[in-house]
């Protein structure tokens, strides 16, 4: 919404009998929402610059922290050969596929979980038993059973991925408040219309929630999965320029992974303002 | 609930009979209802008044199929077999915040599948009456409280039921927004002139809005008493607690609270010893 089209709509508001309602006012948030878009952008640009000045005034050891205008020669020399796409297309297919194959099934039960307490008893003992095992520690386990190939990669991933998405389902539509059941009971709806009208609607914003935390936990384990057991990947590029104290690259490919991480999230922030409409100030 | 399909125009409309509900607790069962027994006629704008835990609220969710009777008959003339047979307008935040005020307004013709066309009439229709055109396209956490109130009492409306029941609608807002819904729901009412039951725990309001109003005991919930409002139609808030009469009957159903509200409060201080 423009500060134009809000500024109309409030005065529209007061100047006509219906005084004394009161609509929440769009102008000052929309003003503070464009604040913090642009804070959340340049903070991270400002980190740079710091650590740019503390190499060249020598407070920083190039060795270990090759000053970002290094690293960024680096980058152009990667991205010019193409190499690093590469890198990054396989990591971010492995995320993804990985993501889609946890977090589906992840949705599924969670939502089941929640809807019908029966499923919730039955299966709730073993999430809790499981959920605590840290996934890298099964990486070996997994890689045992399903070899070197990226079938290995995807299924530590959706491991991953399964829990916060299933807990975050779950706990969604738990959080529904008692009386939005009553409503569709009253007016007629049946279970199919109930659960598509109010559970999956009033759960959304923490599955969106599940989703964030989940595909942090995807690129986590990609890395971790690619640091043993790859020939490609971003996990791999690093893990590699270590082996050969290329210490450029690895920054390259730490930067990668990082921006990688943060574009995601804006991502995921705008799809949950366009799915969750009615929740000011959107999802985190 | 049992409805016979013949009509019944002018007739009893709602029926109840013997109704009992009764809690399980760790103290054994307490009755929140016992054996009550009341009849509204058709069109009428029935409010119950009762102590703070009479089991009013109960007997709302037991009239609208929310809860079961433990014992007894309950029947609910049904003029028009298309029609659903109650709608709600509850008492707390029960607007669906997913939903836009025109969606919402449009839920209960939706879940029984009318036709798009009729759906959106009945949902334009309301919304003028309420005000809320302006507002349609909006989510609830755009709008205040005493609007929100209004998009529940246009979805119960909307959704053109036998009978409407409310459950304290008006009981969180504040004075001001309190007086114009009760002028709004009156006006609305008038119109269409079908059977309310309304409970609150206000006198002014019940005697206010009511063509009779019904007293409840404490604990367990029986009916004490059925006082007529004959006050004059189309109401105005104003116009009615200005008049003598209004006084009169305020005194009169005060009286018969008045036992029964210090009898509920002799009993929660027992208990806190």
């Amino acid at each position: 919404m423009s500060t134009q089209r809000a500024l109309t709509e409030r005065q529209a508001v007061s100047a006509d009998g219906v005084s004394g309602w009161i609509i929440a006012a769009p102008a000052h948030r929309t003003a503070s929402q464009t604040a913090e878009r642009l804070v959340s952008l340049f903070s991270p640009i400002l980190l740079l610059l710091l650590w740019e000045a503390l190499v060249r005034l020598g407070f920083l050891n190039a060795n270990f922290f090759p000053a970002p205008t290094g690293v960024v020669g680096t980058l152009w020399r990667l991205l010019s050969s193409g190499e690093l796409f590469g890198h990054v297309g396989i990591s971010l297919q492995r995320s993804l596929i990985g993501f889609v194959l946890g977090s589906l099934p992840g949705l599924v039960l969670g939502l089941s979980m929640g809807l019908f307490p029966l499923a919730r008893a039955a299966i709730w003992p073993m999430i809790g038993a499981l959920y605590p095992i840290p996934k890298i520690a099964i990486l070996p386990l997994v890689m045992l059973i399903f070899g070197l190939e990226e079938s290995s990669k995807w299924v530590i991933i959706a491991i991953g991925v399964f829990f916060p998405m299933l807990i975050n389902s779950m706990a969604g539509v738990l959080a529904i408040e008692k009386v939005y059941h009553d409503v569709g009971r009253n007016f007629g709806a049946n279970r199919l219309t109930r659960f598509l009208t109010i559970a999956l609607p009033g759960a959304l914003p923490l599955v969106l929630t599940g989703a964030r935390l989940a595909w942090g936990v995807a690129l986590l384990l990609v890395v971790a999965a690619e640091f043993v057991a790859a020939k490609s990947g971003l996990g791999y590029f690093i893990w590699h320029s270590w082996q050969i104290f290329s210490v450029e690259e690895m920054y390259v490919g730490i930067i990668t992974i990082s921006v990688i991480g943060y574009l995601s999230f804006l991502l995921l922030d705008e799809l949950g303002r366009l799915l969750v409409p009615w929740k000011p100030g959107g999802v985190s | 609930m049992e409805h016979p399909p013949a009509a019944n125009p002018g007739g009893t409309k709602i029926l109840i009979e013997g109704l009992s509900r009764i809690f399980p607790s760790r103290q054994g069962p307490v009755a929140a209802l016992q054996d009550v027994q009341l009849s509204i006629d058709d069109g009428q704008f029935c409010c119950i008044v009762g102590p703070s835990g009479c089991g009013k609220t109960t007997l709302l969710r037991i009239l609208a199929g929310l809860e079961e009777p433990t014992a007894g008959r309950l029947a609910v003339y049904q003029a028009d077999s298309a029609k659903p047979l109650n709608s709600m307008v509850f008492q707390e935040q029960s607007v669906f915040p997913w939903m836009t005020v025109k969606d919402n307004i449009a839920y209960g013709l939706r879940m029984r599948r009318v036709d798009k066309r009729s759906r959106r009439e009945l949902v334009e229709y309301y919304l003028r009456k309420t005000n809320l055109t302006r507002f349609a396209r909006m989510f609830p956490y755009q709008l205040s409280g005493g609007m929100k109130q209004r998009v529940s009492v246009a979805r119960a409306f909307a959704n053109d039921p036998e009978i409407l029941l409310m459950d304290e609608p008006f009981a969180n807002l504040d004075e001001q927004n309190k007086i114009l819904l009760q002028e709004e729901l009156l006006r609305i009412w008038e119109e269409s002139r079908k059977t309310v039951v309304f409970i609150t725990h206000s006198i002014d309001e019940a005697i206010m809005l009511g063509d009779q109003v019904v007293v409840m005991t404490a604990h367990p919930g029986r009916i004490k008493a059925n006082v007529p409002v004959d006050l004059p139609r189309p109401r105005q808030v104003y116009q009615i607690k200005a008049s003598p009469e209004f006084g009169k009957l305020v005194a009169h159903v005060w009286t018969l609270l008045r036992d029964e509200v210090l009898r509920a409060k002799e009993e929660e201080e027992a208990q806190a010893r």
